[in-house]
């Protein structure tokens, strides 16, 4: 089916055909239609120019200064080592998810199996989780500062627990809103043959539709993980910026892209601030590669 | 007792789904109870129109930072928008097979990049850029916020005009080739003139992420809470004047920070609103 497609466009091409000189021809004529395609390839060569000169100048500048002693286990003020920053990133991670991953899994199952057409609950719901995606971070961080650092509040001080509530909150509504397209994307049929066979509603969700949804709310984990590790403002007054391994969930905590952002505001530790740069850009570009990856694999699956 | 699991289970999902719900009403009871009285406080005009900032004499007016944040967002606006536009127009209608796989991952990454290594990059490369090439003392003047959000808010563009100028049926297109045009003048002038209302929610989409851009812009416009004089001096903005004031101030003042808070959460509602309604416009 899909091939014949594919024929048939290649057939509509071939009569449509401009060879390279009449077009040149064209343009002669068509002053303004030669300024518009020669804007569009500029803007494209900028986008591209831009990302390959960000990534490009942060590795070559930072390389060299992936030092072994920036991985010491102990930070101290001589070696400003990374490695706690990197523990305590990975825990940040573990407890938001922990956090945001069953609401916001469970919050899609209802939107998409459960809620009824027209349901006004469904409408609340979703304009709530569109203003939460739209509301900046650092708003987020005076929200997570009052509610759960403050006294007046939870009184939690600057802590880990703070800080990954803080970013579950964030996160929510991108894995909610993942999940749901995930779901929706199962066949009906799945559901139909599901009922036919006498399971009920819970089990249906639970071992036949969520197993062929995983793809689809893996990668929406995974954007919120790249999320929470680019962090800083939400962070910045709840976490706070001790650079230390925590002993508990209420002791403060420093992530990387805090880390990054101590050294290069203090303006002493340039070259550190370079290979954390690198650190920081090698981990999101994994989590944004592993993310297309599960990605198409739900596209093939 | 299995129907007592189906509904037990039903409600979970159901309190889950109320999470979001709860979310915003918390954050807006915490802001607006936090905030507001210091605003009545200080008095409303004197706040939102005061043009001086001097926490030490107890005045807090912050015209200047909201002045800032919106001259900010629209520099990064006049920056981002043609590239944006552009590339996006590049990836939907001119760029060959090859070359998109290559370039739609490129702007993935661009959006994942987090905002302290932009800053970052903001401050070893495009603050001593522009000190050069304008003969300043000091790089970090709104010039740098500008262009530095501009690239920032490249992805969030690309990816909606792109998405819109798809979502325009072939024939507008076809028709307007049938007619003589050249390509060019058919994507231009048949098919973008359809995706318009998509392209705006892109760029109010980026007016949203512009101005709650906290850390890299802190990192690059030199944070003087003073009235922006210009392109070429330092400006604060909201955003800013926040972060780097919240770690030691006390009483009124973090009180008039948290007030901050609520005009830039007041600034993104308006915002929502307005995404909301072009939605509505776009089904209509």
């Amino acid at each position: 089916m899909s091939k014949e497609k594919g024929a048939e466009v290649t057939q509509i091409r071939a009569i449509n055909r401009v060879s390279l000189k009449d077009r040149l021809k064209s343009y002669r004529t068509q002053p303004l239609s030669l300024i518009l395609f020669l804007l569009v390839c500029l803007a494209a060569v900028i986008t591209v120019f831009i990302l390959v000169f960000i990534i490009g100048y942060i590795l070559v500048q930072g390389l060299p200064n992936l030092t072994p002693e920036l991985f010491a286990w102990e930070y101290n003020s001589e070696n400003v080592s990374m490695m706690p920053s990197i523990i305590n990133t990975i825990l940040m991670v573990a407890l938001a998810l922990v956090i945001a991953g069953p609401i916001g899994i469970f919050a899609a199952i209802y939107l998409v199996e459960y809620a009824s057409r027209g349901n006004k609950l469904v409408g609340v719901i979703r304009i709530t989780a569109e203003t939460l995606s739209g509301i900046p971070s650092i708003v987020y961080g005076l929200f997570g500062m009052l509610l759960f650092v403050y006294k007046s509040g939870l009184g939690w001080g600057n802590s880990l627990l703070a800080g990954a509530f803080t970013v579950a909150i964030m996160v929510l509504p991108l894995i909610m809103r993942q999940t749901e397209e995930a779901l929706k994307a199962v066949p009906d049929s799945y559901r139909e043959g599901s009922f036919g066979l006498g399971a009920g509603k819970l089990r249906t969700v639970f071992s036949i539709i969520l197993p062929s949804a995983v793809p689809g709310i893996l990668a929406g984990v995974i954007l919120a993980i790249g999320r929470i590790v680019g962090e800083t403002a939400a962070l910045m007054y709840t976490s706070g910026t001790v650079a230390e391994i925590p002993s508990s969930v209420f002791d403060s905590t420093r992530t990387l892209a805090l880390h990054m952002y101590s050294l290069s505001r203090e303006g002493l530790y340039i070259d550190q601030a370079y290979a954390t740069a690198v650190v920081l850009l090698i981990i999101v570009v994994g989590i944004n590669a592993l993310a297309s990856f599960v990605a198409k694999r739900l596209t093939k699956g | 007792m299995k129907n007592f699991r189906e509904t037990f289970m039903k409600i979970v999902f159901l309190i889950a789904a109320c999470a979001s719900i709860l979310a915003v009403a918390l954050i807006c009871v915490f802001l607006f109870a936090n905030g507001v009285p210091a605003i009545n406080e200080i008095g409303v005009g004197n706040f939102l129109l005061g043009q001086t900032w001097r926490p030490g004499n107890d005045i807090y007016g912050i015209f200047p930072m909201i002045l800032g944040s919106i001259y900010v967002t629209a520099g990064a606006i006049v920056v981002g928008v043609p590239i944006g536009l552009l590339t996006a127009i590049f990836m939907a209608r001119f760029c060959p097979a090859k070359l998109y796989s290559i370039l739609k991952p490129a702007v993935e990454l661009l959006a994942g990049i987090p905002s302290v290594v932009y800053g970052f990059f903001g401050m070893v490369v495009i603050i001593p850029l522009i000190r050069q090439a304008f003969h300043l003392s000091s790089g970090d003047v709104m010039l740098t916020a500008c262009l530095l959000l501009g690239i920032m808010i490249l992805p969030t563009i690309i990816t909606t005009s792109e998405a819109a100028i798809r979502a325009v049926p072939n024939s507008y297109y076809e028709g307007s080739l049938a007619l003589g045009a050249t390509h060019e003048r058919s994507v231009f002038f048949a098919t973008l003139p359809a995706a318009k209302s998509g392209v705006l929610t892109g760029v109010v989409l980026g007016i949203g992420r512009a101005i709650g851009e906290t850390m890299a812009v802190i990192m690059v416009a030199g944070n003087q809470a003073r009235m922006p004089e210009g392109l070429l001096k330092g400006v604060r903005t909201m955003t800013a004047n926040i972060v780097l004031e919240m770690g030691y101030a006390s009483g009124l003042h973090r009180e008039a920070l948290i007030a901050t808070g609520v005009v830039l959460f007041v600034f993104i509602l308006i915002i929502n609103l307005a995404l909301s309604l072009l939605k509505k416009g776009e089904r209509a």
